[in-house]
C-alpha cells in the first residue's frame, strides 16, 4: 500500500458556528471538510442535541501541516474565549495525498 | 378544563424533570416544527389574499416599532434593576422583544377552541416581529461604531428556518388560494392540533432542561421572566387597540408581545454578541416565560384584552 501522512484536524463546537467556521476553513486553504452532528458533555454542560440550540457539530479536515496549523491558530484566537470548542490534531495515513494539498 | 395540548406539555415537562429517557429524535422535532410553521404561514396567506394592502403596511410598521420598544424596555430593567452585564442584558432584551412561534401556536389553538376570530395578518406580524428586536439587541451590546457583522446576522435572521418557512407558507397560501390548497389541508390544517401536541411534548422536555440553570442564576431571572411578559402584553394590547383590531386580534398581539424568542434570536445573538451567556437568556425565555405564557399567561392576556375592550369600547385607528 502506497501511503503518505497528513494531518487530521478535528473540531467539536456549537452548531451555531457552522456557517462562519466553514468560511474560515475554506479561506485558510483546506480542500474539503466533513461535518457531522454531535452531542456530549464538557465544561459548558450537557449538549443533548435534542433541538437546534443544544446541538454540537464535529468538523473534520484532512490537510497538510501548514494548513492545519493555520486553521488551529485562527480558531483558537477567534473562538476559544466565548464559544464551547475543542480541537485536536492527529496524524493520518492517506492513500491519495494529492487530494489534501 | 385543561386543553390536551397543554397536558402534553406537562407530560414532557414532568418526564424531563424526572430525567426520563424520553427524547424526540432531532429529525422528528425538525419535521413537526416545519409543519407547524408552514401551517401557520399557509393559513395566514389564504386569508391575507382577502385583505386590502394599505392597512397592512401601517400595521407592520407599528408592530416593528413595538418590537424595538419592548427590547429597550427589557434592557432598561435588566441593566438597571437586575444589574446584569451589558452584553447579557442586551442579549436577553433581544429575546424578549422578539416572539415565540410556539406560544403563538398555543394561542391559535386557544382562540380556535373558543371560536374567537382574530385578524388574518397575524402570521405576517409574527414574522415581522422576529426581526427588529435582534437589531436593537446588537446595537445595545455593540453601539453603532464597532464592527457589527450585520451581513452575517442578516443572513442568520432572514434565511433562518423560522422566517423562510413562515414567509414561504404565507406566500404559497396567498398565491395558491383556498381551492388549490384543498388537497394538502389534511396534513397542514386537520392535523394541526396533533402536531402541536407532539411539539409541546418536546417543548416540555426542552423547558425542563433549563431548570438547572435557573437554580444557578437565581430569583431575579424568574421574576423578570414572569413580570416582563405581563408588562409587554399590556403594551401589545394597547397597540392592538390603537390599530383598531378585533378583540381576538388585540389579545393575540398581547400574546405575541408577551412571548420571548428561543430559536431565531439565540442563533443571531450567539454570532453577533458572543460574550453574552446564552444560558441566561434561554433559562429565562424557555424555563420561565414560555411555561408561564402557555399555562397561565394566555388566559390572562385574553381577560386583559376583554377588559380593555369593555373600558374603551374598542378604539379605531
Amino acid at each position: 500500500m502506497n501511503s503518505t501522512t497528513r494531518k487530521l484536524l478535528t473540531v467539536i463546537t456549537e452548531s451555531a458556528l457552522e456557517r462562519t467556521l466553514v468560511e474560515d476553513i475554506e479561506r485558510l486553504g483546506a480542500h474539503g471538510y466533513t461535518i457531522t452532528d454531535a452531542r456530549g458533555k464538557g465544561h459548558r454542560g450537557l449538549r443533548s442535541a435534542a433541538w437546534d440550540e443544544s446541538g454540537n457539530i464535529r468538523i473534520e479536515v484532512v490537510c497538510d501541516d501548514v494548513t492545519a496549523r493555520a486553521i488551529a491558530d485562527h480558531l483558537q484566537a477567534r473562538y476559544y474565549e466565548h464559544y464551547g470548542m475543542i480541537l485536536f490534531v492527529s496524524e493520518v495515513a492517506v492513500l491519495r495525498p494529492e487530494k489534501f494539498g | 378544563m385543561l386543553d390536551p395540548v397543554l397536558l402534553f406539555f406537562l407530560l414532557g415537562l414532568t418526564a424531563g424533570l424526572l430525567r426520563s429517557e424520553l427524547r424526540l429524535p432531532a429529525a422528528v422535532y425538525d419535521l413537526i416544527s416545519m409543519l407547524l410553521l408552514l401551517a401557520i404561514g399557509l393559513k395566514g396567506g389564504v386569508e391575507l389574499a382577502k385583505q386590502p394592502f394599505s392597512a397592512l403596511a401601517w400595521q407592520t410598521l407599528a408592530v416593528m416599532g413595538m418590537g424595538s420598544l419592548l427590547a429597550l424596555l427589557a434592557f432598561g430593567v435588566l441593566r438597571f434593576v437586575g444589574r446584569l452585564p451589558r452584553a447579557d442584558a442586551a442579549s436577553i432584551a433581544a429575546h424578549y422583544g422578539s416572539v415565540s412561534v410556539a406560544t403563538y401556536a398555543v394561542g391559535v389553538d386557544y382562540f380556535t377552541n373558543r371560536q374567537i376570530d382574530f385578524e388574518a395578518q397575524m402570521p405576517l406580524l409574527l414574522a415581522v416581529l422576529e426581526i427588529p428586536a435582534i437589531l436593537v439587541g446588537i446595537l445595545l451590546a455593540r453601539g453603532l461604531s464597532r464592527d457589527m457583522r450585520l451581513g452575517v446576522v442578516a443572513r442568520e435572521v432572514f434565511l433562518g428556518k423560522g422566517i423562510v418557512l413562515l414567509v414561504g407558507g404565507l406566500l404559497i397560501g396567498w398565491i395558491a388560494g383556498p381551492e388549490e390548497l384543498a388537497p394538502i389541508t389534511p396534513l397542514f390544517f386537520d392535523l394541526f392540533k396533533g402536531i402541536l401536541a407532539l411539539f409541546l411534548l418536546e417543548m416540555g422536555l426542552i423547558t425542563a432542561a433549563q431548570f438547572g440553570s435557573l437554580r444557578r442564576y437565581g430569583l431575579f431571572l424568574v421574576l423578570f421572566g414572569i413580570c416582563m411578559p405581563l408588562i409587554s402584553s399590556t403594551v401589545g394590547i394597547a397597540v392592538g387597540l390603537g390599530l383598531g383590531m378585533s378583540l381576538g386580534g388585540t389579545a393575540m398581539l398581547g400574546i405575541l408581545a408577551a412571548s420571548a424568542s428561543y430559536i431565531a434570536v439565540p442563533a443571531a445573538m450567539r454570532i453577533s454578541v458572543p460574550e453574552a451567556n446564552p444560558t441566561l437568556s434561554l433559562a429565562a425565555a424557555l424555563g420561565v416565560t414560555f411555561p408561564f405564557n402557555v399555562l397561565v399567561g394566555i388566559p390572562i392576556y385574553h381577560a386583559m384584552a376583554t377588559h380593555a375592550f369593555e373600558l374603551t369600547g374598542g378604539l379605531g385607528p
